[in-house]
């Protein structure tokens, strides 16, 4: 996983430097063409500062914090993540609490995929060609066809007009920059409800169809008829072996699922103006600012990661058949 | 049927002994392989309509010119967020043909909007094969001649007007051809990659298998959405609107291919010891000629139903770009770029027109899905 994260932070920082220039050399041209000499200066000195007039492979290396910068060794490793030219803040200061919440509308998301996909799915394989099916399944492809953003601004309108939910934001204004409260907890989980709905609809779309697939096969087996002639209670079949045969790949698929709920909370909270890190990436990647956007992308990347990593080791909970280590000879 | 003394019943037809043997195994299996493609997916019946309705969709593209009643780019500074007209076939309970009403636009002074009021006493005929702006068919040949258009004095905003004025109808037909093809030209790329990179690793093993692998891992594990991000950003704003296209398509097709590439890698690894293959391999056929000749060919179904399924997400992908301001921008016209109005609650609310576009896509992604699945289903016909 380490190396992998490290490809990964070669692969963003290249894509990050891709457009000509850097948010400074982009300043520096416009002061000249406006005759500020004084603020020219200042960006030069920025520049030596940030490292920005080295070599691209160099740059990399001390923005990981491998390689020693103007202040010696000061990267990622470290524990500074840069300079935001844009907002003229540290990154860490910048992106600070919406990392936070960043993580918890993406958990808010998951345990929605599986609270809304586990019930749905199963009802849907044991009651399979009913209408409960062929509403769920009409449900999911709807999820799924439906571009996120617009299903957020709409569900935003209705939500004010009939639930009276709050529109916008992850919080009651009045409740920003407060230390945590009863009263703050249920503010944001009150904001809650529309993005993880919207971020949800379509990974728990998936999730469904596939536990559905999964079922249907373990229902067919043998087994489950041999059980039902001998009389267990019809729950208790769908329950006891099925479902445990079926969880598996349900559980494994966290991995898939991960990176599109991150994807969709990103765009998601841009319409929305939830202040999570979608908004500062989607600014940072317009303007430039190339530590700001390079932590961003980490950071998502990291959260990916981890994120699969821990649905392996639920897996192994669950399975214990399933081991990763190497074969053993 | 007769009834035995004690109790079970018996056919009274003779029997045969070769008569078991006469027959077929599968009665179904009795004609050549796309004749049962066709008769399986015949049985797919959404998957069928959907089939007709995209491949409706894509023949009109060159023709959208001659349907649309107004160009893309054709301002009514008079109507300016008009709400949709109907047209109806009968006035005062007697059927007159196909007409709207004339509209006129008053000021609302205290909201600062437009309001449109209807002059139900004049009924206009639509007109048919008439002649109005200019636009080229095929993008080549010059004409004035539309199917149908706004007759003199009146308009004709069958899902109303947006922000300048400008048809939503005729402008969702002129953004299906870009946010139409876009898909295709990114499943292209993604198709060139994921099959070349897939065979590779597939055929070869060993250490070119390892480094692929550990790249597609990669390329999985990162979400999406801000990679397609970044990579747009760095596209330059100075480019034209064409350029922009092609490179969109071309970024949404290259994070897409890693999910194919390793489908085919999988096929191949299990392929490679058939003994076709083997066969081939020492007739001393090259690895690009066993490759192309012997190995795709069979399961060439798996990849067209794959390409059906991965093209919506693209369709949606551009979408998003755009809506956000990073993919293709103002003088082109796609959905995207037309979403882009409906992008606050003002608008949802007061105009909610404005947000049509997201129907054709909803129609569109749907579409591919169902014919995705029943193609699945169906190309591959010996499968039970």
């Amino acid at each position: 996983m380490v190396m992998t994260l490290f490809m990964v932070s070669a692969l963003i920082f290249l894509i990050i430097n891709l457009p000509p220039g850097d948010y400074l050399s982009n300043q520096i041209a416009e002061l000249r063409s406006t005759g500020q000499e004084a603020g020219v200066a200042k960006a030069e000195f920025l520049r030596k500062e940030y490292a920005l007039d080295r070599s691209l492979p160099e740059q990399y290396l001390i923005w990981i914090g491998v390689w020693p910068g103007p202040h010696g060794f000061s990267g990622i490793l470290q524990g500074d993540f840069g300079w935001s030219f844009e907002f003229n803040k540290p990154v860490s200061e910048v992106v600070g609490s919406a990392m936070w919440l960043t993580i918890v509308v993406n958990l808010a998301a998951v345990l929605f995929v599986y609270v809304m996909a586990l019930p749905l799915g199963v009802l849907a394989a044991a009651k399979s060609r009913t209408w409960i099916d062929y509403l769920s399944s009409f449900i999911g492809y709807i999820g799924l066809a439906t571009p996120n953003f617009l299903l957020a601004l709409i569900l935003f309108y209705y939500g004010n007009k009939y639930f009276d939910l709050p529109i916008g934001g992850l919080m009651a204004p009045e409740f920003e920059e407060q230390p945590m409260s009863i009263e703050k907890i249920k503010s944001v989980l009150l904001h809650l409800i529309v993005p993880t709905f919207v971020i949800g609809t379509a990974g728990a779309a998936a999730m469904m169809q596939r536990l559905r697939a999964n079922m249907l096969d373990e229902l067919n087996k043998p087994y489950v008829t041999t059980g039902r002639a001998k009389g267990v209670p019809p729950a208790k079949l769908l329950t006891k072996y099925p479902l445990r045969v079926a969880f598996n790949p349900f559980v494994a698929d966290i991995g898939n699922l991960i990176p599109s709920l991150i994807s969709g909370s990103v765009l998601v909270s841009v319409v929305l103006g939830l202040q999570t890190i979608g908004p500062a990436l989607l600014s940072a990647l317009k303007s430039q600012d190339q530590f700001l956007a390079g932590f961003v992308l980490l950071f998502v990347a990291a959260l990916t990661l981890i994120g699969t990593m821990i649905s392996d080791l639920l897996l192994m909970l669950l399975d214990p058949r399933i081991r990763f280590d190497a074969r053993k000879r | 049927m007769s009834r035995l003394p004690d109790g079970r019943y018996v056919d009274d037809a003779p029997y045969h002994a070769d008569h078991e043997a006469s027959q077929i195994d599968n009665p179904d299996m009795d004609a050549p392989t796309r004749v049962l493609v066709w008769r399986r997916f015949k049985k797919h019946k959404l998957g069928l309509i959907s089939g007709i309705f995209l491949l409706l969709s894509y023949l009109l593209l060159p023709f959208v010119g001659f349907i649309a009643p107004y160009t893309a780019k054709e301002r009514d500074a008079e109507h300016l967020y008009a709400p949709p007209q109907f047209v109806s076939f009968m006035y005062e309970g007697e059927y007159i043909g196909p007409h709207v009403y004339k509209t006129t636009a008053t000021a609302d002074l205290e909201n600062f909007r437009w309001t449109y009021l209807e002059d139900k006493t004049q009924p206009v005929k639509l007109e048919f094969f008439c002649h109005a702006s200019e636009y080229r068919l095929f993008g080549l040949i010059k004409s004035t001649r539309h199917l149908f258009c706004a007759p003199d004095g009146a308009t004709l905003f069958l899902f109303g007007s947006d922000r300048l004025g400008r048809d939503v109808f005729s402008r969702i037909l002129y953004g299906a051809q870009l946010s139409l093809t876009v898909g295709l030209i990114g499943i292209c790329v993604s198709f060139f990659l994921g099959i070349g990179f897939g065979s590779l690793a597939g055929y070869f093993g060993g250490r070119t298998d390892w480094t692929i692998q550990r790249l597609i891992e990669i390329l999985r594990s990162l979400p999406e959405l801000p990679l397609w991000l970044a990579l747009s950003a760095a596209v330059p704003s100075h480019w034209g609107p064409v350029a922009v296209f092609f490179i969109i398509s071309i970024i949404l097709g290259l994070l897409d291919w890693p999910g194919l590439a390793r489908a085919v890698r999988a096929k191949f690894l299990s392929l490679r010891e058939e003994s076709y293959v083997r066969a081939a391999e020492m007739m001393g056929a090259k690895p690009s000629r066993i490759i192309g000749r012997h190995m795709l060919p069979n399961f060439s179904s798996h990849l067209i139903a794959s390409a059906m399924l991965s093209i919506p997400a693209m369709i949606l992908g551009e979408t998003a770009l755009s809506f956000l301001g990073l993919g293709l921008r103002a003088p082109a016209v796609s959905w995207g770029v037309m979403l882009n109005d409906a992008q606050n609650l003002a608008s949802i609310e007061i105009y909610p027109w404005t947000a049509i576009p997201m129907i054709a896509i909803i129609l569109v992604v749907l579409a591919f899905n169902f014919l995705g699945d029943g193609l699945r289903d169906s190309l591959d016909p010996y499968q039970k």
